[in-house]
């Protein structure tokens, strides 16, 4: 009995603890969006958190995208085969990149690669001072540090997850091509055929705009809202890595439920 | 010593402070006059780091007023207050540089965040402030790279970049070696007077601060419990000061944390 | 840290292959095409049973791909399907033009066939097409087989 009614009082705080990190996180959004005017109009403050974001995590997101490629081209072989429909592979490869694999693996590296340095830098000058030095100075770090680093996630998530598409459907192209000899413009006929702009394409970079966001902001928030210590720092970007990925697998479910709906 | 002007640049009155339950705070009045430099002293968790962010603008106080140049810190609207601080610097405990930039850039940081100055100008600001505090050689160096004296010294030059009218102290001398204690000390008094600056300074560091300040307030369980210039200090009597000043283990500061008795629970036990 | 011009350098670098990227997927793999947005024209059709047929399914001729189903309503009145077909403006249909409603394979998607007629009146924008034929649905057919083999066999 005492031991139900302790677990659900430990369901209860976590409830409510849940819902007040959410709440904090969303009135911090609307911080960090009314404070980045200045992060538009430097726009250099902004090419700097691109490059760490993005062109930082480009050979990760380039490497990986090659090899779910590669696997896909593999496996998408191995089963079609059976059905005597071989040169849909590229079909394959490319609706389940699209769709699902771009945005969600590349959004998933992203947070790792990215998110968790985001968190790390930011908790670290909240663990040194310097965010309240910068504060003292007059120099708001919403719109000096959080707007700039929150921007460059939103900006380099959705070219990357473009990358990681590229590159996969490259990948799949190369198993299916030279390697097992489907023939080229079967490959490429086919998935123009079965590939739709609006459905496919457009919806995929929706949803790598949508994780970005999310990823960036999560980022930012637990650093900025991380206990200023070493302790502190190591959890947050933990935190950062594993609510990043939920929310993106929940995201995903969430917006392929309105996208494929089946008209 | 610079002579008090009638009008203080800064005065606390009946100033309450509480952080929910735990009062820090109770009942402060303190005044700083315009070029002077006056130390705030008491044990570790006194409440004194909390006096410096009140007027600073970080904290409001619970009841009483702070004020700076004669207004109301507590009433400031983000946009006074930052006006406010740009007429301020602050040296942080550990110094606090930016750690992803050079120490010239650290310097460069408030004037090229408040002011457009043409580059060649920012430069020569720079590297008189950096000289004034005997690092021009050190520009390039990154934060990792200096000790903990240099990096005290690199924030001060950052501190003062904009000729604030006010410099608030965060324990300027913790985690120093004996000779740069001097000369962050030393540093402290030259800026001071040659800005015409006033300081504030939260230190526990009694010697070193009796031989710079023009005044000191000992705070003790969130009140101040004396106050003086550095002779009248050294002559008092006062029991709080003595064991402050004389670094005594047991006094009116008690040694042990309030508990029951050592008797009563032993007894306890033997039941 | 890097100097500023290397920055910028490698941010555009980035973005430069972010953006072909994009458009390689648009374009190679999409087959979006957004230069020739070629005009069209739209006609109705009325079906009794539409089967599965979508919104943006092939509209095909000679099986040529000729333009695409930009709508699917349901009229209250006759209680039959109402398709809204987008012809590219280049092919022209004679006015007694029928469509029906076929499948790619056994069991591929559905899309619409249309068959010219010899009529000399052009199909114009908001004509509707007359003759339609509609899905095939494959239960019903596998029904109407069934009972055609029951109906055969007391005769035997």
């Amino acid at each position: 009995m005492n031991g139900l009614l302790s677990a659900l009082r430990t369901v209860g705080a976590m409830t409510i603890d849940g819902i007040w990190r959410l709440g904090f996180a969303t009135r911090f959004l609307v911080a960090v969006l009314m404070h980045s005017g200045q992060s538009l109009r430097r726009v250099h403050l902004t090419i700097r958190e691109i490059y760490f974001s993005g062109v930082l995590s480009l050979l990760i997101i380039v490497v990986s995208g090659l090899f779910v490629g590669l696997v896909l081209g593999l496996q998408g072989y191995d089963i079609l085969q059976r059905y005597g429909s071989s040169e849909a592979v590229g079909v394959m490869v490319a609706l389940s990149l699209l769709r699902e694999l771009g945005p969600v693996v590349a959004g998933l590296l992203f947070a790792s690669r990215a998110g968790s340095a985001v968190t790390a830098e930011i908790g670290l000058m909240k663990a040194t001072e310097q965010l309240k030095a910068m504060d003292m100075m007059a120099v708001n770090p919403l719109a000096r540090v959080v707007a700039p680093r929150f921007w460059g996630g939103v900006i380099s998530m959705p070219l990357l997850a473009a990358m990681f598409s590229t590159m996969g459907i490259f990948g799949g192209w190369l198993i299916a091509v030279p390697v097992i000899g489907v023939d080229d413009g079967a490959f490429w006929s086919q998935m123009q055929a079965a590939v739709d702009f609006r459905t496919d394409v457009l919806n995929g970079v929706i949803k790598s705009v949508v994780f970005g966001t999310a990823v960036s902001l999560i980022a930012v928030f637990e650093g900025y809202d991380c206990q200023p210590t070493a302790e502190g720092v190591s959890r947050a970007i933990t935190r950062t890595v594993v609510t990043s990925s939920l929310a993106i697998l929940a995201l995903d479910f969430v917006l392929t439920s309105f996208m494929f709906r089946g008209q | 010593m610079t002579p008090p002007s009638d009008k203080p640049l800064v005065s606390l009155r009946d100033v309450h402070f509480a952080y929910g339950e735990r009062v820090v705070l109770s009942g402060i009045d303190l005044t700083v006059h315009r070029g002077q430099l006056v130390a705030i002293m008491g044990g570790s968790g006194c409440g004194k780091t909390t006096l410096l962010r009140l007027i600073g603008g970080q904290l409001t106080a619970g009841s009483g007023a702070v004020e700076v140049a004669g207004r109301d810190v507590g009433r400031m609207s983000e946009r006074e207050l930052y006006a406010m601080r740009r007429r301020m610097g602050m040296l942080f405990q550990f110094g606090a540089l930016f750690t992803d930039m050079s120490v010239f850039e650290n310097v460069a940081f408030p004037l090229r965040e408040h002011s457009a100055l043409p580059p060649e100008l920012v430069r020569d600001l720079v590297l008189m402030k950096l000289e004034a505090v005997g690092l021009r050689g050190a520009q390039a160096m990154r934060p990792g790279e200096l000790s903990g004296g240099m990096a005290r010294r690199v924030a001060l030059a950052r501190a003062v970049a904009l000729d604030p009218m006010l410099v608030l102290y965060d324990e300027p001398f913790a985690g120093l070696d004996p000779i740069s204690l001097g000369i962050v000390g030393q540093l402290i008094r030259r800026l001071n007077d040659a800005l015409g600056a006033s300081s504030v300074m939260v230190t526990h560091d009694v010697h070193e601060s009796l031989e710079i300040v023009d005044y000191i307030y000992f705070v003790s369980n969130g009140r101040i419990v004396a106050r003086g210039t550095p002779d009248e200090i050294r002559a008092s009597t006062d029991p709080f000061v003595h064991q402050f000043v004389n670094a005594e283990a047991d006094g009116p500061v008690p040694f042990h944390y309030p508990a029951t008795p050592i008797e009563a629970l032993l007894a306890g036990e033997a039941q | 840290m890097m100097n500023r011009t290397a920055l910028d350098l490698w941010v555009g670098i980035f973005v430069a292959i972010g953006f072909a990227a994009l458009t390689f997927l648009a374009m190679k793999v999409g087959n979006f095409s957004v230069f020739n947005k070629a005009p069209t024209y739209v006609v109705t059709a009325q079906f009794d049973n539409i089967g599965g047929l979508k919104v943006r399914a092939p509209v095909k001729s000679a099986g040529v791909l000729v333009g695409r189903v930009s709508s699917i309503d349901f009229d209250a009145g006759s209680y039959r399907a109402v398709v809204g077909i987008e012809i590219d403006s280049r092919y022209e249909f004679p006015s007694d033009t029928s469509a029906a409603i076929l499948t790619s394979g056994l069991l591929g998607e559905q899309y619409i066939g249309l068959d010219a007629g010899g009529d000399i009146e052009m199909l114009r924008d908001g004509d509707r097409v007359m003759l339609s034929q509609s899905a095939v649905v494959l239960e019903k057919l596998i029904g109407q087989f069934l009972f055609d083999r029951a109906s055969e066999t007391p005769a035997q």
